[in-house]
């Protein structure tokens, strides 16, 4: 796609304008410089998302937008299901409601510092991680279900969290209108093993020191200070949601036609909302969400065990979960008008306003934590929702770095064991059981996380809180 | 690429798997074995225990797409890794078989797992020289 065709329509805006079969135009979120180093694959997906049938407003891509499958990662769009809008599994991912929760400790950095390698090995040893790895929880089908439908509070049921964990974590731990039923028993069985379990890839489980406070009012809502630590976790729907987007895609892009949908890339996949398959797949992802917030409280619990038996001051109270592959029921007013709108977020984070009902009542009047993921050698963040946000892009922002190189040419470039060895001489601990894991998500490989907030923080889709810099990290 | 290989291709964030065969079969069985050696080395994997996978698709290059996910589902349950496959091709239905052992930390050394293949860059096509290449992006 020629780039004269991206209009600079704000400092940190840019548009293609409604052209062709685009029933909307395609806004991207990015500063100049992220514009230079943006696939071109990027504009084409956004472009091909706003021919979809029944998408409001326009196309978005936030600024870690990078070549994704049919929606671009850090996509987002809104359909209405009176216009014939659309679900799609592209527009959702395989790793459904793959998100990153943090908590706080309560106890300074500092107070870690002596304990370091003993956490470290305790945590590594007691978070299942990596390839093949496998949970201490194994369900009978009825359990399955009942996770599947009580998310979170299910897990927090069975003694794996408090209460309070509920209030502090998107839809207070549980979506509404998850259907188990609409779930095969491929993807059940690939779960069965794997609650309680982060994954490899990008996956991790990190303690990180509080390194800068940005906006001081907002950090004292969440009860983030410098210098204190605190716990992230990276992860989502494990095996189960991979197999349902799996299975979801094929379905959708072979019966697509059949809806008298022209689909402009085939992972474009898709369904009308109101239609059967449309209805299955929202089950099902909602079902999946559920996991994805049961795997999470799970590990929340594991990595309250071990704070509790190595740094037992260490309270661990959760700040908040937020997930960034999903698509949500949300009302959004459009041209004045409420609307209820299927918002697909693909590697984009929900980022709500001051104000909004969804939130819950101790954070309301600042807004929405805004978990952004960075690399084990770089910042994570923490934003806060804006209302401007929720008027340019449906009250979303980024959701990490995005990378900048291929798995294949991280491993070309970077041993692992010379990337644990460089981040120990800067005083992070990483602990893995896959050298060449390591080398895949060597830092390098990613975008510059601190831009990437820096456009989003400008654009005012949430702004800046706190850096987060990693102290240890249990890499998946 | 030889008469018979496989090879990984870039991707954004992922890692795209390709085949290639005298047959249509063959390219099949090399690109598998190219997406076993995005999780380990095939080189490492003895091929101890076989399982069989079936699949049926309205076309070849879903039948790829299938016949991939199908092996991404039985490294996911079974805990085997693989390196070698075996592939019949009757029209649109795959019959295959799958060489390989469980994942021992001890000797293996794997690097991701994979979430699912994905119809990014996919492709079941005959060259002019008579090979065939089948190849697809897997998510990971």
């Amino acid at each position: 796609m020629p780039e004269r065709r991206l209009n600079r329509i704000g400092e940190d805006e840019w548009e293609i304008a409604q052209e062709g079969a685009m029933r909307v135009p395609a806004r991207i979120f990015a500063s100049a410089d992220l514009i230079a180093g943006l696939d071109d694959k990027v504009l084409e997906q956004a472009a091909n998302v706003a021919m979809l049938p029944g998408i409001v407003e326009a196309s978005y891509a936030m600024p870690d937008a990078h070549w994704g499958y049919g929606f671009p990662i850090g996509g987002v769009a809104a359909f209405d299901p009176e216009e014939g809008g659309v679900i799609s599994a592209g527009g959702v991912g395989f790793d459904i409601s793959c998100g990153v929760r943090t908590l706080l400790t309560g106890i300074g950095a500092g107070a870690i510092t002596a304990q370091r390698e003993r956490l470290a090995d305790a945590l590594f040893q007691r978070i299942p991680a990596g390839v093949g790895s496998h949970g201490e929880i194994s369900l009978t089908p009825k359990d399955m279900d009942a996770m599947l439908r009580g998310g979170a509070a299910w897990a927090v049921g069975r003694g794996w969290g408090v209460a309070a964990d509920l209030t502090r974590t998107e839809d207070y731990g549980c979506v509404a209108g998850a259907g188990p039923e609409f779930i095969s028993a491929k993807a059940k069985e690939r779960q069965k093993g794997e609650m309680g379990t982060l994954g490899s890839g990008n996956h991790y489980l990190e303690v990180q020191r509080v390194a800068a406070i940005f906006d001081e009012d907002a950090a004292r809502a969440y009860g983030l200070k410098a210098g204190d630590a605190v716990v992230s976790i990276h992860c989502g729907s494990r095996g189960l949601g991979h197999q349902i987007g799996t299975e979801a895609l094929r379905e959708m892009a072979l019966t697509a036609a059949s809806h008298g949908i022209a689909l402009p890339d085939r992972e474009l996949a898709c369904a009308p909302i109101a239609s059967e398959t449309g209805q299955r797949y929202l089950g099902a992802m909602r079902a999946a969400i559920n996991c994805a917030l049961a795997n999470r409280q799970i590990l929340t619990h594991l990595a309250r065990s071990v704070f509790a038996a190595i740094l037992p001051r260490a309270q661990l109270k959760l700040l908040y979960d937020v997930s960034h592959n999903t698509c949500k029921e949300e009302t959004h007013t459009v041209a004045g008008r409420p609307r209820a709108l299927y918002v697909h977020r693909k590697g984009a984070t929900r980022a709500l306003g001051p104000g909004h009902p969804a939130l819950p009542p101790d954070l309301r009047a600042v807004g929405q934590p805004v978990l952004i993921g960075g690399t084990m050698g770089t910042s994570s963040w923490i934003l806060r929702g804006t209302a401007e946000g929720m008027t340019r892009a449906f009250g979303s922002a980024c959701h990490g770095a995005g990378r900048s190189l291929s798995r294949h040419a991280a491993r070309q470039r970077w041993q692992g064991r010379a990337v644990i060895d460089s981040l120990a001489e800067r005083g992070i601990i990483v602990r893995s059981r896959s050298a060449k894991g390591v080398a895949e998500e060597a830092p390098g490989a990613y975008k510059d996380v601190d831009a990437v907030v820096a456009a989003a923080h400008r654009a005012r889709l949430a702004t800046k809180v706190a850096r987060l810099e990693p102290l240890i990290c249990i890499k998946g | 690429m030889t008469t018979r290989g496989w090879e990984h291709f870039e991707h954004g964030a992922d890692i795209g798997v390709r085949g290639c065969g005298p047959t249509l079969e063959a390219s099949f069985e090399e690109a598998a074995t190219a997406l076993a050696a995005v999780v380990a080395d095939p080189g490492t994997v003895r091929p101890l225990q076989s399982i069989a996978v079936a699949c049926e698709a309205p076309a070849l290059d879903i039948l790829l797409v299938d016949f991939l996910n199908a092996i991404i589902y039985e490294m996911a349950t079974s805990g085997l890794l693989f390196a070698a496959f075996h592939v019949t091709i009757d029209g649109a239905r795959l019959r295959a078989e799958a060489k390989g052992e469980p994942f021992d930390a001890g000797r293996h050394e794997a690097a991701v797992e994979v979430k699912g293949a994905t119809m990014t860059a996919l492709k079941v096509e005959q060259l002019a020289d008579g090979r065939w290449c089948a190849q697809c992006v897997v998510d990971v």
